[in-house]
């Protein structure tokens, strides 16, 4: 049938699909070779950035995002708004927790309750 | 009902929508939905490993260690293939190609996806578990960190155990679309459970990337 199927989807061509094909390979290749080289916290950053640039040539070629309607995109995005809103709150909560009460055992309570008063 | 024939309609046409744009975006934002909900599924388990793996890093990087970059990164490379195949499949129909072109892409996203399990299980938790570092099973890591690195483990085989789940329901997915394609169900104007099993799919591949990323790379290799 036609290369160019009108309103029932829109048909990328190969060549599009192994650039991104060779970009995500060479993406895993960059990503294996970089965690060898001692650059701190920020392996995980490095890390975590390729992982996402995969992600996106993924959802937006493979996935046909880039040719999706704005309702669907908008759903996408809700989705990975409330997967930042867990994350972010999670971290928020336990990452800035102060553990003093523990740090004494459950004797540390007793002071603490004396202190209230 | 005379108008309702054969020609007005393109096969697989469901007479509640207007026409066959508005039934493909319908199919394909009820997938999305329905990732959405997987989205959030594999991201409590990232979120849990974030928090676990702030409190716990030195133990995470050593029981990071004990996992073998090179079939890792050998996984991530197949699944990669698959999504390309997964995408030609579907190209296949939507340029309405003979239905061996189709059915040869889809075996072939078979057969690297089992290949993605079959190395996942013999070379990977096969020796975990001769290697004694499945926590529950087979436990015997006597060197440092041990409770944080049996914590790291137990993330481990969590998240790749139900990434893999995630590829045996997909194989189950593959091998219907097969027979779909042999019946002839698909067409150009046609080929909605083509293009949502790969949504599927490609979604499969997304969780396993950042797994890669978060439990093979984590801490540097060097």
């Amino acid at each position: 049938m036609s290369e160019h199927s009108g309103d029932t989807g829109h048909v990328v061509p190969v060549s599009t699909y192994v650039l991104v094909f060779l970009a995500l390979m060479a993406g895993t290749a960059l990503t294996t070779g970089v965690a060898y080289i001692d650059l701190g916290r920020w392996n995980t950053v490095v890390a975590l950035t390729i992982a996402v640039t995969k992600m996106m040539l993924v959802v937006l070629f493979f996935m046909h995002v880039k040719y999706a309607t704005g309702l669907t995109r908008i759903v996408i995005l809700a989705g990975f708004f409330w997967l930042g809103i867990m994350i972010t709150l999670t971290c928020s909560d336990e990452l800035t927790r102060v553990w003093e009460i523990n740090s004494a055992g459950w004797g540390g309570i007793i002071p603490f309750l004396l202190h209230l008063f | 009902m005379a108008a309702h024939g054969a020609d007005k309609h393109p096969p697989g046409f469901a007479h509640q929508f207007e026409d066959m744009a508005q039934q493909k975006e319908a199919s394909t934002l009820g997938m999305w939905a329905f990732l959405v909900t997987e989205i959030l599924f594999f991201g409590g388990m990232f979120t849990a490993y974030t928090i676990y793996r702030e409190l716990h890093f030195e133990s995470f990087v050593t029981g990071s260690h004990l996992l073998e970059v090179k079939f890792g990164a050998t996984n991530t490379y197949v699944l990669i293939c698959s999504s390309l195949t997964m995408a030609l499949a579907i190209r296949s129909a939507q340029t309405g190609k003979r239905k061996g072109q189709i059915i040869f892409w889809l075996i072939l996203t078979m057969i690297l996806g089992a290949l993605f399990l079959g190395l996942k299980l013999r070379f990977e938790w096969y020796r975990d578990y001769v290697d004694g570092i499945v926590p529950g099973i087979s436990w015997a890591y006597n060197g440092p960190h041990a409770p944080g690195v049996q914590m790291f483990m137990c993330f481990y085989f969590f998240m790749t155990g139900v990434h893999a789940l995630h590829m045996v329901a997909g194989l189950g997915i593959l091998t219907v679309l097969v027979i779909m394609t042999a019946r002839n169900k698909f067409s150009p104007e046609y080929y909605a459970p083509l293009e949502i099993s790969g949504l599927y799919w490609h979604f499969v591949d997304i969780v396993w990337i950042f797994l890669f990323a978060l439990l093979y790379l984590i801490g540097g290799r060097y």
